[in-house]
């Protein structure tokens, strides 16, 4: 994977999953799913897919969140745009 | 030719009929251009993630083509002024659908490669191995 920025003052993360929460630079462990699962054509049409990148308010999860790497991310990032131009996906979730 | 997806919603309230000659007339678009209509996708009523001229939920259907760039052109234009259209999109898919398939023939050849030489030549026969890459 490449190299993270490491964040700057004490980061507040959220400790879900991965082990302990002291963690001073993003979580390297987590694989990306779509190359673990040797995905190429991200669809932007397969919402049960994408929804699980966007959480509560609608915006994109970071990389370093998702754990997703860049070209997938890239992919993943134009798939998401795609989705919420045709109302598959909100803008911005505050119904 | 180039491959295109384009999709669009239409009014939920319209009667099936009229449903039906609105995308029979975007697919003559297309083949009377000259292209080649690939699939055709009702996919049915879906509730919208936002509010689109104040409905909820509307019918999407979904073309996929095989035609050149002033065909698509012409359809939308065509999308554009049908009234009961509220949304279109088009997405050119071929050189992503080249990539992908490119990258599943360099990975079954890759895979065969590493499988023991049982006299099987790393031919590019596309298998869908489960390749067990160690990461």
């Amino acid at each position: 994977m490449g190299s993270q920025s490491r964040p700057y003052g004490g980061p507040r993360r959220e400790g879900s999953g991965g082990g302990g929460g002291k963690r001073q630079f993003s979580r390297r462990r987590k694989v990306c799913r779509f190359c673990a699962d040797k995905i190429d054509y991200i669809d932007y049409k397969d919402v049960r897919l994408l929804g699980q990148f966007i959480p509560e308010r609608g915006k994109i999860l970071p990389m370093r969140t998702s754990g997703t790497c860049a070209p997938h991310q890239r992919r993943l990032m134009r798939a998401i745009k795609r989705a919420r131009n045709i109302a598959f996906l909100p803008f911005t979730a505050d119904f | 030719m180039r491959i295109y997806e384009t999709i669009f919603i239409l009014k939920p309230d319209l009667p099936d009929d009229e449903a039906d000659r609105i995308v029979t007339q975007m697919e003559a678009v297309i083949t009377s251009g000259g292209g080649t209509l690939r699939k055709t996708d009702r996919m049915g009523r879906r509730r919208l993630a936002y509010l689109i001229r104040r409905y909820r939920e509307g019918q999407y259907i979904l073309l996929d083509s095989e035609c050149n760039a002033t065909t698509v052109l012409e359809l939308e234009r065509r999308l554009k002024v049908t009234e009961p259209v509220l949304k279109f999109q088009t997405v050119r898919v071929d050189e992503e659908l080249k990539r992908a398939a490119k990258l599943q023939a360099a990975r079954s050849k890759h895979s065969a490669k590493k499988k023991p030489r049982g006299g099987a030549a790393p031919s590019a026969a596309p298998s869908a191995a489960p390749a067990a890459a160690p990461a």
